[in-house]
């Protein structure tokens, strides 16, 4: 692998393409400026995990199955997402397990998966990317990211790197928003229970931003928040690390 | 089966009724995470605690890949000791089983110490149908046998009830006179049990444990009703489901330790009896043990590779205390005596999926269960077989608002996503309908209101849903990358 210059091809998952693509941006101007190289290839659509998630097995495998073969190429790919990065790295070899023949691609690229904020500060060793935001900031643990990665240090010393921010730990830091996927939409009135409590305790802790690294939980945070008129926002922790306030 | 009252998919009615009643919200968060917060301290006080669960893991794994030997070495130590042994395949089984006890003992009433096994096999109601009264002595027992509820959790069967709620219930009930004191109402509870326990016949109780070497059974708790129900009786009889084997009698320090500090933050319990065949000569005790090992569905999960893991589960509780959903939608929701995370994997198993579909889906997959079950029990991954199974293998359950089944949506979904222009496509397709819908906000980004369809609809019910935005990264790539 090539030190100096790492290829990196980007997962831009479907939610964040659709929805959130300033995320992307801020992740390929991140990427470039820790002297990545970083290639997009738009043949991608979806990681599959609404199907896994739901049970539709079939489903998700044809997805998945296409992943297999778009990211041949690079030394890494890097998703701005916890739960995309666990839909490749620890539910991919489950969905594919039945069928050896592909096993092999599976564990050649899961190996070389990341999430966005696990490669800048493992692989590329960086930590301060210089932005600045005087604000008094909560970081929520996506709950994939933090239990099925084991990601929970990353986000929070990037964080901590931005200058005249301030890092407030939530009450329930390690407690899910409520999303999860389609049982957002299975159990709505649950879910949204689950946000209100997350948000309560962004208010408790005097949060103004709320930051994540997932588009699910952020869109799920944000649709609450946004009905209710709640004075906090919500922030995606690339486009915080772009922030000079 | 039909008996049982598992109708899953009354699930979402159950949940919105708790959800909607903040007496019981309260309830249910203040005391999981009370129970919550007594294991984490009690664990942390344990060096090891991470070997001991990987220990309790092994050995589960081990009985459970050998229950047929390790159940026959039981059953053989049981009668080496004096004890009677009955196999029951089904719940009808068991009940026939134990009615015939308690009509060979010639008696028409029995104490009962907490048992969810005697639950799962309404045990009760069987009781009851044969003229047979049957008296719950564990406090939180004889507080849902009193309002004529099921145990809303594993441990805590009436963690719903406030103080409150209790002394109405004695008032009501026990014609007590009105306290709130937690002694008091246990002082009432203890005199009304006191007499009953001083005539009853036979005594019945689970069991936490059943040790295969020495045919022991073992049982934990703070009360020491179960201790009463085990010995003061001139008969006792163990209902014990299969999975409660255990190898070895110096198995059971590993497993001792692990329930009493997940279950309540205790080292180990104010009680735990090891009761090993009936007395002795000269020994006090109940002349006649009897013990049903009860199958009802279980050797069908031990049958699945896969869902044999659910088996491991020694109902400490502590996924339910931890699990948010749990704590929104409470024990009843989940229509059947086992709530929770595991409910929601074990109860597929002894009632069929049919029957308990939508229960794997009752969660975010969050993942907090799996952190503190003592076994490692992988709870969200098995959820996720579990769903697969439900898919293929049950009929989808229709929604309200659907144009499309989720299995037809399913398939039409993976066919747009494995062709990036449809995906494109579809996209814009979207941004053009969404202009029509009720919007609101305005700076920068607009916020629909109100989606159409199932299960959009369900989004736009507490929240509201962004617009996609006008372009999306695959176009803004082509600037990034020139």
């Amino acid at each position: 692998m090539a030190n100096n210059s790492p290829k990196v091809a980007l997962f831009i998952t479907c939610l964040g393409d659709q929805f959130y693509p300033q995320v992307g941006e801020s992740v390929v101007r991140i990427l470039r400026r820790v002297g990545a190289t970083v290639t997009f290839n738009p043949q991608q659509t979806c990681c599959g995990q609404p199907a896994f998630n739901t049970g539709y097995r079939e489903e998700a495998r044809e997805v998945a199955a296409r992943n297999l073969d778009l990211f041949d190429d690079a030394d890494y790919i890097v998703a701005p997402s916890g739960s995309c990065s666990t839909m490749f790295r620890v539910f991919y070899p489950e969905l594919f397990a039945e069928k050896p023949e592909l096993l092999q691609k599976v564990e050649r690229l899961r190996q070389r998966f990341y999430e966005f904020s696990e490669f800048l500060v493992k692989v590329m060793k960086t930590e301060d990317l210089g932005a600045s935001f005087p604000h008094r900031v909560a970081y929520h643990d996506s709950c994939h990211l933090l239990r099925e990665l084991g990601i929970e240090t990353e986000p929070r010393k990037l964080i901590k790197a931005v200058k005249r921010l301030e890092l407030v730990e939530l009450q329930d830091n390690k407690v899910c928003c409520g999303f999860g996927g389609t049982f957002a939409v299975k159990f709505p009135d649950v879910s949204v229970a689950m946000a209100r409590d997350k948000l309560r305790a962004a208010a408790d802790a005097g949060a103004e931003f709320l930051v994540a690294n997932d588009a699910g939980c952020l869109m799920h945070l944000a649709g609450y928040i946004h009905r209710e008129k709640l004075p906090v926002q919500t922030l995606h922790l690339a486009e915080l690390l772009e922030k000079h306030e | 089966m039909s008996e049982t009252g598992v109708h899953s998919s009354a699930i979402h009615e159950r949940a919105q009724k708790a959800m909607g009643d903040a007496h019981l919200q309260e309830a249910y968060r203040s005391s999981t995470l009370r129970l919550y917060s007594h294991r984490m301290g009690a664990i942390g006080q344990v060096p090891g605690f991470e070997p001991l669960r990987e220990r309790a893991r092994e050995l589960k794994r081990e009985v459970m890949n050998h229950l047929d030997y390790y159940l026959a070495q039981f059953a053989d130590s049981v009668e080496r000791e004096g004890g009677k042994v009955h196999w029951a395949r089904t719940a009808e089984d068991a009940c026939a089983i134990v009615k015939e006890i308690v009509r060979n003992a010639g008696a028409n009433e029995v104490v009962k110490g907490k048992s969810m096994v005697g639950e799962e096999i309404e045990l009760n109601h069987a009781l009851e149908a044969a003229g047979i009264d049957a008296i719950e002595t564990d406090l939180g027992e004889m507080i849902v046998q009193l309002s004529g509820e099921r145990p809303a959790h594993i441990v805590a069967p009436a963690i719903h009830k406030t103080r409150h709620d209790v002394s109405d219930l004695f008032v009501e009930k026990l014609h007590s006179t009105r306290t709130e004191d937690p002694e008091q109402l246990t002082a009432i509870a203890r005199k009304t049990l006191r007499e009953i326990f001083a005539r009853a016949e036979v005594g019945m109780s689970g069991a936490n444990f059943a040790v295969a070497e020495t045919g022991s059974v073992v049982t934990i708790e703070n009360e020491g009703n179960i201790r009463l129900c085990t010995t003061a009786p001139r008969v006792h009889v163990a209902l014990v489901g299969i999975e409660k084997i255990i190898p070895r009698f110096s198995d059971l320090g590993v497993f001792l330790r692990l329930l009493g500090r997940s279950a309540t933050g205790q080292k180990l319990t104010s009680y735990t009896s090891i009761l090993t065949g009936p007395r002795r000569p000269g020994e006090d005790g109940p002349d006649e043990m009897h013990v049903v090992l009860i199958d009802n569905g279980r050797t069908g999960a031990l049958a699945d590779e896969k869902m044999r893991e659910a088996l491991y589960c020694i109902r400490c509780g502590a996924c339910l205390n931890t699990c948010p959903v749990y704590r929104k939608i409470g024990g009843h929701a989940y229509g059947w005596v086992y709530s929770g995370p595991i409910g929601a994997l074990i109860t597929p198993q002894f009632v069929g999926l049919n029957q308990a579909r939508e229960l794997p889906f009752a969660s975010s997959l969050c993942g907090a269960c799996r952190e503190v079950c003592p076994v490692k029990i992988n709870i969200p991954d098995l959820l996720l077989h579990l769903r697969g199974e439900a898919q293929e293998r049950t009929p989808a359950t229709p929604h309200a608002g659907e144009v499309v089944s989720e299995r037809k949506g399913m398939r039409l979904w993976a066919w747009a996503m494995k062709r990036p222009w449809v995906f494109s496509l579809g996209g814009a397709a979207v941004r053009l309908g969404i202009r029509w819908l009720p919007s609101s906000g305005g700076q920068g980004s607009k916020w629909i209101t109100r989606l159409p369809f199932y299960p959009f609809s369900n989004w736009t019910k507490g929240r509201d849903f962004p617009e996609p935005d006008p372009v999306p990264f695959r176009e803004r790539w082509k600037k990034l990358s020139s």
